[in-house]
């Protein structure tokens, strides 16, 4: 999940009868699964929410960015730089996507991104971890955005209608991505040599629990979950959707003839689910703090180009407005 | 030399810079002056690349020895490298990379126009698709050359020292080689004097529009990518790009 | 930051369809919006014609009107071809 800790500002869930008018008429159109619309009345704690979140998602999509732009100068043939400049691409625009659903809500991007530059919003925690071969490329297409897909099929439904498109554009864009990822791991382990089989299975150990911990916390220690559920901007749990993510992709692993570093993983005839082992909650809410082995990095890259351009960014309106003036004359 | 040879050398040269160029805008990923630009280089970066494929291909079959395009690519040395100087050079700064994209896109929209009615329908087949794709390149760098030109006082000072730090590579815009020429003369290639004619006065024309100063005509001549004597700034750019075939010969990707 | 002006995209998908909001992007000038809008949403043939417009620009009607707005037009059923009913032997009309 690209969004795994949003606030929601609510310590309690109003019923029905605490609720004004307006609120009642809100709640209910989200019960009776109506989108809610940018002109639409809604709740203050709704609309932050939602900015929140949304523009996390978005901050994920830009600085998700990074760890592929890593190998993309090494891509090994013409073919794959072609996939992975596509699909970097892809990243940008989702981010973009994402932003302009945000600023239906009155947001403004910018500001936004200042919260990001200055580390006080959020990002997904994969995002942390470094790339360090050219397995990672297949491995987060397969594991990171897999993971994301999960989440962001489910999103499609959300509540608020431009986050609820931008969504359904995403999604029918994304599916090729996870595709790509896994058909390069396979390339690798079914025709690659000993040192490429090696390198798979060396990124899938390293990524494996921290495309876990993308859903975010378990449900027992996600207190903002009930509030976005009743909102319906968030329509399934965390542990669920991690759930469906494992259940989902160990039998695409044991296709590749790769392995988790998990000993408890196994498959629980009674629950007609995978069982797992505990994720490091530790590491999930250090990385989450901006501890990670590369929030630093991340973030101070995403700053100095935004820094850096904004010579550029005035020239262009600089030069628009003289054109303006030059028309008017 | 015969036609096959002119012509293989030609395809590199065509290739080899669609190549060097994308690479070097593969380099601006996660840099870029905003959000919307990363989409916009990245999408020019996409267009260039997939070219070189198509030439890289096509000079894999004439060579006929065994290399594909991804040989050619990926397990030539930098002295076997045909690109033009230009577009080795480092990014820099946004205004000089805006600098050689337009220089090198006003260059391969010309090239690519004569290529059209090329006599080698292949070649006229990839010329149509990829002049399509360059028309967009050069109206947006263009754009940018005009907007950094005329924007704010920090943009024009960038602009006036980027073009002087690239220009003396242009040399290699106003001139072919003998092969070229030979190619031309037969309807193969793009007649290098009415490139070189068409590259100046399209330079002319958007410098002017926003008074950038048009440099005297380039006259460096210590170096060729058409030769393979290139700048230093290739062999580091080819180490990275290359390093994974390179340390894994072997390997299926 | 930027002082980039927001634009509302609309993209016409084939011939003969309208065109239809799908979104926003930034830009300096209007040029430049039809270009970030090409980048951004048509990377995959998803248009023929874009049309861009400052967000500002844009006057949208209030939900608070929807009921004088939009209810009015709901119980004029004699708008519908399906209200008149004609006997069978005229056929299609």
């Amino acid at each position: 999940m690209y969004a795994q800790l949003v606030e929601t500002g609510v310590k309690r869930i109003k019923s029905l009868d605490e609720m004004s008018a307006e609120e009642r008429n809100f709640q209910e159109k989200i019960d009776a699964e109506i989108k809610i619309e940018a002109k639409n009345w809604m709740p203050e704690a709704y609309r932050q929410t939602l900015i929140r979140q949304i523009s996390q998602h978005a901050h994920s999509e830009i600085v998700g960015m990074l760890p592929e732009g890593n190998w993309v100068t090494r891509a090994p043939s013409l073919k794959r730089k072609l996939q992975l400049m596509a699909k970097i691409q892809d990243e940008a625009g989702h981010g973009l996507y994402l932003y302009s659903a945000m600023e239906t809500l009155g947001a403004d991007r910018d500001q936004e991104i200042d919260k990001l530059h200055s580390g006080k919003a959020k990002y997904s925690s994969i995002f942390n971890y470094p790339t360090l071969s050219w397995a990672d490329m297949g491995a987060v297409g397969w594991l990171v955005d897999g993971a994301a897909i999960v989440n962001q099929v489910v999103l499609q439904r959300t509540s608020y209608g431009p986050y609820s498109r931008a969504m359904i554009r995403i999604c029918k864009e994304e599916s090729f991505h996870q595709r790509q990822g896994y058909e390069m791991l396979l390339t690798m382990m079914r025709h690659g040599t000993q040192a490429q089989k090696d390198m798979v299975q060396d990124s899938i150990d390293r990524l494996w629990w921290p495309a876990l911990m993308m859903f975010g916390p378990s449900d027992d220690n996600s207190p903002n979950s009930a509030q976005s559920m009743a909102w319906k901007i968030k329509r399934q749990s965390n542990d669920e959707l991690r759930q469906r993510f494992v259940d989902q992709t160990i039998p695409q692993l044991e296709l590749l003839g790769c392995t988790v570093p998990d000993p408890d993983l196994k498959w629980n005839e009674s629950r007609g689910h995978y069982d797992f082992g505990e994720i490091r909650w530790d590491e999930f809410y250090e990385v989450l703090k901006g501890n990670g082995p590369c929030n630093q990095e991340r973030v101070a890259t995403r700053r100095k180009a935004i820094e850096d351009g904004a010579w550029v960014r005035e020239a262009a309106v600089a030069y628009a407005r003289k054109q303006q003036n030059k028309n008017a004359a | 030399m015969n036609t096959q040879e002119d012509l293989i050398q030609y395809l590199l040269l065509l290739g080899d810079t669609a190549l060097v160029q994308g690479q070097r805008l593969c380099q601006w990923c996660g840099r870029a002056p905003a959000i919307e630009e990363e989409l916009a280089l990245m999408n020019v970066g996409l267009d260039l690349v997939g070219q070189a494929r198509n030439w890289l291909e096509y000079a894999a079959e004439l060579l006929n020895d065994g290399r594909d395009a991804d040989d050619l690519a990926f397990r030539r040395d930098e002295r076997e490298y045909r690109n033009l100087l230009l577009v080795e050079q480092p990014n820099g700064d946004f205004a000089v990379t805006m600098t050689k994209q337009f220089l090198y896109d006003a260059w391969h929209y010309q090239v690519l126009e004569g290529l059209c009615t090329s006599s080698d329908t292949r070649i006229a087949g990839i010329a149509a698709k990829s002049l399509k794709e360059v028309t967009y390149h050069l109206r947006r760098s263009g754009e940018w050359v005009q907007r950094l030109g005329d924007g704010t006082e920090e943009s024009r000072r960038r602009m006036l020292e980027a073009i002087p730090q690239v220009w003396r590579f242009t040399v290699e815009m106003l001139s072919g080689s003998d092969g070229e020429t030979r190619l031309a003369r037969t309807g193969f290639a793009a007649d290098p004097a009415r490139v070189a004619a068409g590259w100046s006065q399209q330079v002319a024309t958007v410098f002017a529009s926003v008074e950038l100063p048009v440099p005297a005509a380039a006259n460096y001549f210590y170096l060729s990518g058409r030769r393979g004597l290139h700048t230093e700034h290739l062999g580091l750019l080819l180490a990275e790009m290359q390093y994974l075939p390179r340390a894994y010969p072997d390997a299926t990707w | 930051m930027s002082v980039w002006t927001l634009y509302e995209v609309f993209v016409r998908s084939k011939h003969g369809l309208n065109h239809k909001h799908v979104g926003s992007v930034h830009a300096a000038d209007s040029a430049m919006a039809i270009e970030n809008a090409r980048e951004l949403y048509t990377r995959r043939s998803e248009g023929v014609s874009l049309w861009v417009v400052p967000s500002a620009l844009i006057t949208a009607s209030s939900p608070d009107e929807k009921d004088p707005l939009f209810a009015p037009a709901d119980d004029k059923v004699y708008r519908h071809a399906s209200f008149y009913e004609l006997p069978e032997e005229v056929g299609h009309m």
